[in-house]
This record gives C-alpha cells, structure tokens and sequence, in this order.
C-alpha cells in the first residue's frame, strides 16, 4: 500500500529505465503470482547477466523469512550461508531482493574472510505478495540463490512510517552492538541499529499538494581496524531504522568502527570497543 | 429476604426501562442500524471484521451528532456506499445541513465514504498530522479497497481536511458545543477524539477498541497515556472506534489496557533477554491471550512487532 504508486512512478520508473525499455502495470490485484513476477528476469539480467545461478544451494544459502508479512513495514528476514569464509573461499556478496517492491533491489552486501560468517539479520518492506531473494556470490564468482515467498498482511497494514516527525528528530543516532564472550577467531555477533525514516518520501500528493523528497541510508561500512567486515548499498526497501545483525571475526581486543551515509550525503558514524572474553560491549 | 426483593424490584425497574428504550427505538425507526447513545447521538456499529466483499467494508463505527442549528458527522465509513447510507439516513432522521465531518484518524475504514459528504457547507475535520499520514496512504488503501471490493469500491477514498486541529478546537452545532482534541501519537499519529459537552459523550475513534483486539499503528507507550488521559475526563458515554458503545470508561478502556501493559511489558522483557524481533514475534506471538479478542491471529504479532521496534530504542 505504502507509496505504492509513488514507488512505481520513479523507483521502479528508474529501473526500468535503466535496464529495460518496457513499462510493466502495478498488479490490480496483490493477489499471488509472485513466482512468475515478471520483475525478476530483468533484475537478474541487470544484476548477473547469463550466468548460471544455482537455485537448488540450501547446502550453501537459506533465507529465512515469514509466510506471511505481519508488520508490512517490519518484515525480518535472515539469510544464513553454511560455508566457512575461509581466504580461499568465501561469500564476497550477498544480494537482497523483493521482486514486486518497485524498488525490488533492497542491498546489496560486500563480506571478507574477516566477516568470520556470511550471515546478515535484517528488516525489509513489503507491499504486496512477493518471493523475497537472497543471492550469494562467492570469491570464484559462482552464484547460489534461496527465496521465500511472502505475502501481505490485510487491514490497515502499511509499509510507511507511523510516526514520520519523530523518525526525522532521531534520525543518525546509532546503536552499535558486539555479544560476548568473544574469543579469537571465533565468529562474534554484532548489532547495528540506525536511527533514521529510511524513507522513499512523496511525490506532490495531487489532492493535499505534500510534497517530501526520498531519504533513505544508501550506504554502510563496518570497519574492524583497516579491515572490512561489511559495507552495504541499500535504499528504502530497508524498514525505518535499519538494523543489521551480522559477524566479524576478532583476533584481539580492539574496536569495530561504523560510517552511514544518507541520500543527503550526512554521515553517521559510531564506534564499539570490546576486549576478547569480555561480555557484550555496546555503543550507541 | 431483603437482598434478594430488592435485586427483584431492580430486575423489574430495568424490565420497565429496557421495555421504554425499546419503545423509544421502534418509534424513531432506526435506519441504517443506527442506535441513539444519548439524546442527539446516534451511532452505526461496524462489524467486527476486517474488509471483505460481504460486509462491504462495513466495519468502524460512524454516526453524527445532531445540533440545533447543524449535524456533525463522526468518521464516513469504509465506502461511498456506506457513506452514502449515513448520510441518507441523516436526511430522513434530522431535516438539518450537516455542517463538519470530523475524522477521528486516517484509517480507510472510518473515511473511505468521504464523497457523500462533499458540500461547500460541510467543512472536513482531522488531525494536523492527517493529511501526510493520508499522502502516504492514500494509494495503497484505495488499492486494497478495489481488491477487497471491486467495482462496489468505486468513488471511495478519503478526501483531504480543511479544518486542522493540532491541538484543541470547539465547534459549535447550535447549542450544542464539541470538544475537539489532536493527542501525540497513540493508536496513530492522527487521533481526534469529540466530547460532546452537553451529554458527556467521548467519540474516541479507535483510541478505543471494545472487543475487537487493539492495533499498534503509532506508539504503544503513546497510547497507554492518552488512554490515561481519556479516562480522566471521565465521560459518561463512550464510543469506541470497534465495539458497542460503553457507559464506564474504567471498564471500557480495561481490557484493552490490560492488553498494551502485557505486551509492553513482554516485549520489554524480551529485548532484556536479546531475543531478535522474528524470536520474539514467534514467541510471544503465540501466547494464548488474556481475553479472548476477536482477530486475535490476524493482529497479534503484528501488534508485537510494533511494539518490538517501538521498545528497542526506548534505553
């Protein structure tokens, strides 16, 4: 419901622009089809081009999310991988996306050997009956896809905010998050929560003349010293207050270090500090 | 013997009264099932479900309030059609110009019948937080209205307000004054709540649901204290926005306090434990309720994670 017809006027306008010449009509009816979503042949193209994708990966790629979207605008979803991010091999992306969001591409992960684990926590929007997809893409550029379809809730459910002004007055603080005991080399779970309305905004509302611009997260990178644990492109397919729950691998005390950089080019930052057999450390 | 003669003479008395009440009814012929809540305040109760083509949307509570020189109208229903019945039964009920619609918040079943009131006279009433929270509905609801109801969903949709409340407002009907009041974010960001002054009535739109399980769609800690705050007016009458009507708020608002102060409270606990939002959901979203509220499982864990991702920034 959310923006929907904003959404299909630019986001998903801009897709289309940019990786097909053809305009696909809104489904009068959220009614399922999602697994024959016409968005998903040109988002793969767009993304992978021909390359083979192995579609039958549970061995390497699940992705965990409800049947059915309770919240529309806090769906969580978790894509765990079961391969271990060895130097030699290991998963170098990990793609999000939500075929029948107009915006169907929500992130887009980058992960190292130094992620200790290629396994991401997060809440996304959702609109109508959709197949959520995760993609993972190792170092030798092979590809493994899970999805999960997942349908709308009815009643007033809507993806957009609840409350957009105090979305807007909390926007940048940050939550940041390393669970102990931490031992080295051993994956350890972090938490980062971004305070911000992650929002596709209004296109002028022809009947009350609103207008608000997109303001969205568009961009994330957790360092640990001068190395990447994770970086992120995503946009506001993202649930308000992004949250991400993922894995570093520690090697000694030290910090993890957070930059959030937003469609108004504002950046947040944040830093937490933990010690090996130390319980949780939390920032914020 | 004298307890159980007077509980006698009471069952008698109200016999007498229910048996007037009746006959005042039958006399002024509801229409469109209107009830009269007290003198000059008539009420259609919504069916307790969600949208479907069946009940057409019928399932808020709308009514009006009938004044000396004007009537207010209290939240325009789930459909033109539905709309248009209010305002039909209206006409025939009080040969008077209906001079407000007042929106008690922006959810598609209490405004989708907006267009049978549209009149110069009529002046449209909300929140001050109404017409964004509207622009950024507005779309989707119509677009679920159409696939809930199909063409009998033609000409609904909810119109934009031309009288903002953001704090307090008192219109008057003719000797008859409303008290208007715009509350922080609680059921939503956009509640309105109408006291009629002369006979206590509070027109609570869904600050208030009876029987029908609440939903979170703004801020749970929010609504637990306007609800504190409704109840210190202590009205006499009370509409809900889902329910019929109550004539004791502490009872009216219990059970539904009763449900906020438990999942704030399990939610809080969860959080403490470090239960991700999908555990918790999956936990506490399956715990038997306390009441048995109708569409419990349709709105339960929904319910629990608004309030998860309320509550995780609270410290």
């Amino acid at each position: 419901m959310f923006l929907f017809q904003y959404w299909q006027r630019v986001a998903l306008a801009g897709l289309i622009a940019a990786f097909a010449p053809q305009v696909f009509a809104a489904p009068a009816d959220p009614a399922p089809q999602a697994s024959a979503a016409p968005i998903w042949p040109k988002v793969r193209n767009s993304l992978f081009g021909t390359r083979a994708i192995d579609e039958n990966a549970g061995e390497i790629i699940v992705l965990e999310a409800p049947n059915r979207a309770e919240d529309a605008s806090t769906v969580p979803i978790a894509i765990r991988t079961k391969i271990a991010q060895s130097p030699t091999r290991y998963v170098q992306k990990l793609y999000l996306l939500v075929d029948n969001n107009p915006s169907p591409i929500a992130a887009v992960f980058e992960l190292t050997p130094d992620s200790g684990r290629a396994d991401i926590e997060t809440r996304i929007r959702i609109e109508q009956y959709t197949d959520v997809r995760a993609i993972a893409e190792l170092n030798d550029g092979s590809l493994y896809m899970a999805s999960h379809y997942v349908k709308a809730s009815g009643g007033c459910s809507a993806p957009a905010g609840k409350d957009p002004k105090e979305a807007l007055r909390n926007a940048g603080r940050i939550k940041f998050r390393v669970d102990g005991p931490l031992e080295a080399g051993k994956p350890a779970a972090v938490q980062l929560a971004i305070s911000h309305p992650n929002a596709s905004g209004l296109v002028l509302d022809q009947v009350s003349r609103l207008y608000e611009p997109a303001y969205y997260v568009r961009k994330l990178s957790v360092r640990y010293g001068d190395k990447l644990v994770l970086s992120a492109d995503i946009d506001f397919s993202i649930s308000e207050n992004p949250n991400f729950r993922f894995y570093f691998l520690p090697s000694g005390d030290g910090a993890l270090h957070a930059d959030v950089v937003d469609t108004k080019d504002l950046s947040f930052s944040s830093e937490v500090a933990f010690k090996l057999g130390g319980v949780a450390s939390t920032t914020r | 013997m004298t307890q159980p003669q007077a509980g006698w003479q009471s069952t008698l008395a109200s016999t007498v009264l229910l048996a007037g009440t009746l006959l005042t009814q039958a006399t002024a012929a509801p229409d469109f099932g209107l009830e009269k809540v007290a003198e000059g305040i008539y009420v259609h109760r919504g069916q307790q479900q969600d949208a479907t083509a069946a009940n057409g949307g019928d399932i808020a509570n709308i009514g009006y309030i009938v004044g000396d020189r004007c009537v207010a109208v209290i939240d325009s229903g789930g459909s033109l059609a539905i709309g248009t019945a209010l305002r039909d039964a209206i006409r025939r009920a009080a040969a008077k110009p209906v001079c407000y619609l007042i929106h008690t918040h922006v959810h598609p079943d209490h405004s989708f019948g907006d267009a049978a009131f549209k009149d110069p006279a009529t002046v449209f009433v909300a929140h001050g937080e109404y017409p964004a929270a509207l622009a950024a509905r507005r779309d989707g609801f119509l677009a679920k209205l159409e696939s809930t109801l199909g063409a009998a969903a033609d000409g609904s949709g909810s119109a934009s307000p031309t009288l903002l409340v953001s704090d307090r407002e008192t219109l008057d009907l003719g000797n008859r004054r409303l008290r208007l009041q715009a509350w922080p974010t609680a059921h939503t960001n956009n509640d309105l709540t109408v006291l009629d002054e002369r006979t206590q009535t509070l027109w609570t739109g869904d600050l208030l649901f009876v029987d029908r399980i609440p939903v979170v769609d703004g801020r749970a800690l929010g609504w637990l204290k306007v609800m504190a705050a409704l109840r210190a007016l202590k009205p006499a009458h009370l509409i809900p926005g889902h329910g019929p009507a109550q004539h004791d708020a502490d009872i009216a608002f219990g059970p539904q306090q009763q449900y906020l102060d438990q999942l704030v409270s399990s939610v809080r606990a969860a959080l403490k434990a470090r239960s991700t939002l999908a555990q918790t959901v999956d936990t506490l979203g399956n715990q038997p309720p306390q009441k048995a509220w109708l569409l419990f499982n349709d709105y339960h864990r929904r319910n629990v994670t608004a309030v998860y991702t309320e509550l995780e920034w609270e410290d």
